[in-house]
């Protein structure tokens, strides 16, 4: 089937506006067992999902800028006030007023540190990273959460120096857009698209 | 920092106390395509109803409302998947209500249906949990489970929900294992028991006669977890009947008196921030002041090492029933071993062993239900099931079938349960010739601890034989 069709979408004022094909429908196919007995059928479809980022756009649009931003909670009545979150938190999760955004890029550049990791080759349908996955969680010097992305040069030891690289060239502005590499990594190591931001 | 209010430390009072009268389990296999979901769900009623001297139909008359734990329904394709099963067990128009919270669905199933007898709403409710996972070829299974995890922050980097916790492994493994090869081995010890033990379960879907070599020579799935310390994937139904002691006596001579709790945390490891242990009372203030230098890099709390839902669940629970020491108080546990190393991490959360020492339960010999260094009853034998690396892990039937398990060992009916050849027949499986009877002699009190993948939630379940209850401290 042709799913060059396959839809976009654009919001336009404050309402979704739908072209193309969102979903493709195929025949269902009866499965057997090896008395050729009926045991049920295939249920195909190919649909696409839309989601929207509200509060975390900035998030994610800075990626592609080579920028990791942050929020960081300014009530002066809150007990977390001035704790920085990455993962960026549009709300402060004790006192729930809104964060502030707050560029990390420089602190990330500076003094992140892989606090744990795993390597694996196993993975689910739909995954787009090359085998073995090397995920890397990240702290940062003043920030008392840790990030979860992952490594795409070299290999990952607990305590290693690493810093941010982005998809800038060609985003695609999901969380994939940020990897990390170790701290003395060359700009002709980093995978294709990738800069140091 | 975290801090908690003593109001949100409160120990939970009910209202009346509840009982288990009964419960029962379906077989449990990678996949059973020969029967729908609705007739798994059957086996399991049915076996509840005869395990009271009941008919189905004797027993539905004392249902007043129903808890339905199903986690996945993107795995059956169905949505309100629990009206469908509420319908085929004859159950409309009692109300009922679908609950999900990842892999602690079984537990937390059981936490709403005890609510609602100790609240006077029902004076007996159905608990019924199942799961079908094997609808989808295994790839896409673990997208779905994938699914589980934050879809922006999580989900894209790999889709393999094992990764989110294998980085968790990794830290409890060079801080607390100190990457030593006696600790490989001890996770490797968990793997053996557990998979040795469910060959005396004809439910079991992974029975195996391994060695410790197997599991550490098995294939890497994401170091240090090798393919035999992980759990099974699995197709099930478990089901049980909770009443208040009026009705539960008119039901059976033996009821069991029961507590659940729950505790959660946050769904991304990374939102977890520093805060102080929340002690349980077999633990004193001073007790991890040196924690850090013990351990290295072990300070952080919870870390990626804790499970602050399973040591949350364990606070409340352990208040709820009198427990003060689980390793002197219960007789045997059904813990969450989704892989080798968090079986370990929460032997420390529960409080079986303090923070840093879990290996020692497993290295006693403790956990045994024949202790192997002594040859003596085990202290507080676990998963004498199979657990979820041998027995099942059918999400939303899980901690229904922990919770049963451990009853049927304080109802003196393992072996009952167990052993029957027609049993072994009728699930098409061979009854091992060394089948043992794995009955704890004299069991009065057990623990099921039900978990969500990275510890978002996780439910403590106690059961208490009524002629022999703790006393209870008020918080």
């Amino acid at each position: 089937m042709n799913t060059n069709d396959r839809g976009t979408v654009k919001v336009e004022n404050g309402r979704y506006r739908f072209e193309g094909k969102f979903h493709y429908g195929y025949p269902n196919e009866p499965i057997r067992n090896e008395d050729g007995e009926l045991m049920g059928v295939t249920n195909p479809r190919d649909l696409t999902h839309v989601h929207m980022y509200g509060g975390e756009a900035p998030f994610f649009e800075g990626l592609g800028q080579g920028k990791l931003l942050g929020t960081r909670c300014d009530n002066s009545n809150c007990e977390a006030n001035g704790s920085i979150f990455i993962p960026f938190r549009i709300h402060c999760p004790d006192c729930l007023s809104k964060n502030t955004i707050v560029d990390m890029t420089e602190t990330a550049q500076k003094g992140a540190t892989v606090h744990t990791f795993m390597i694996t080759e196993r993975t689910g349908a739909f995954n787009t990273l090359p085998k073995p996955i090397r995920f890397v969680n990240v702290e940062f010097e003043g920030v008392p959460t840790i990030l979860m992305g992952y490594l795409s040069v070299g290999e990952p030891k607990i305590g290693m120096k690493v810093i941010p690289i982005f998809n800038t060239t060609n985003p695609t502005f999901t969380i994939l857009d940020l990897s990390w590499v170790p701290e003395e990594a060359n700009e002709t190591d980093l995978p294709e698209g990738y800069t140091f931001g | 920092m975290i801090k908690f209010s003593k109001r949100q430390l409160k120990t939970p009072k009910m209202q009346r106390p509840v009982y288990l009268v009964t419960g029962g389990m379906s077989k449990f296999g990678r996949s059973i395509p020969e029967k729908r979901t609705e007739e798994l769900v059957i086996d399991a009623f049915v076996e509840a109803a005869e395990f009271i001297d009941k008919s189905p139909a004797e027993l539905k008359e004392y249902i007043h409302s129903c808890y339905y734990g199903h986690f996945a329904d993107h795995f059956g394709d169905q949505l309100l998947g629990e009206s469908v099963i509420h319908d085929r067990l004859g159950l409309d128009p009692l109300g009922n209500v679908g609950i999900k919270t990842g892999g602690a669905t079984g537990g937390s199933t059981l936490w709403e249906a005890f609510k609602a007898v100790a609240s006077g709403y029902s004076d007996c409710v159905l608990a019924m949990g199942w799961e079908r996972m094997d609808e989808v070829p295994t790839d896409e299974g673990n997208n779905y489970i994938a699914s589980a995890a934050d879809k922006d922050w999580e989900t894209p980097l790999g889709h393999i929900y094992t990764g989110y916790y294998a980085v968790m492994a990794q830290k409890y493994w060079q801080v607390f294992g100190k990457k030593e090869d006696s600790f490989r081995q001890t996770m490797a010890e968990i793997a053996v028991k557990n998979r040795g033990y469910a060959r005396m379960n004809p439910h079991a879907q992974g029975p195996m006669d391994i060695t410790v070599d197997d599991v550490i020579n098995s294939p890497v799935v994401a170091y240090p977890l090798r393919a035999l310390d992980c759990c099974l994937m699995s197709v099930g139904a478990a089901c049980a009947i909770l009443c208040d002691e009026k009705t539960a006596n008119e039901l059976t001579d033996n009821p069991l008196e029961i507590h659940v709790a729950a505790g959660s945390h946050t769904l991304r490891v990374a939102d977890r921030r520093d805060m102080e242990i929340p002690l349980l009372p077999n633990e004193s203030p001073d007790q991890y002041k040196d924690l850090g230098d013990r351990f290295p890099g072990g300070d952080r709390y919870p870390g990626f090492t804790g499970f602050l839902a399973a040591r949350m669940a364990a606070y409340y629970g352990y208040r709820m029933a009198g427990v003060i020491d689980p390793t002197e108080d219960f007789d045997l546990v059904e813990l969450h071993d989704a892989f080798t190393i968090s079986d370990i991490q929460t032997y420390e959360d529960i409080g079986i062993r303090p923070y840093g020492e879990g290996r020692t339960y497993v290295e006693s010999g403790d956990c045994y239900l024949t202790n192997p260094k002594t040859g003596e009853p085990g202290k507080l034998p676990s998963n004498l099931s199979g657990g979820l690396i041998g027995n099942m892990h059918a999400v939303g039937a899980t901690g229904i079938m922990q919770t049963i398990e451990v009853g049927q060992h304080i109802w003196g009916r393992w072996a009952e349960m167990h052993e029957d050849q027609s049993k072994w027949d009728l699930f098409g499986r061979s009854k091992p010739d060394d089948w043992t009877n794995l009955q704890v002699d004299g069991a009065k009190r057990g623990l099921a601890i039900s978990h969500a993948g990275v510890g978002s939630h996780v439910t403590a379940t106690i059961l208490v034989h009524p002629d022999h209850q703790l006393e209870r401290t008020e918080s």
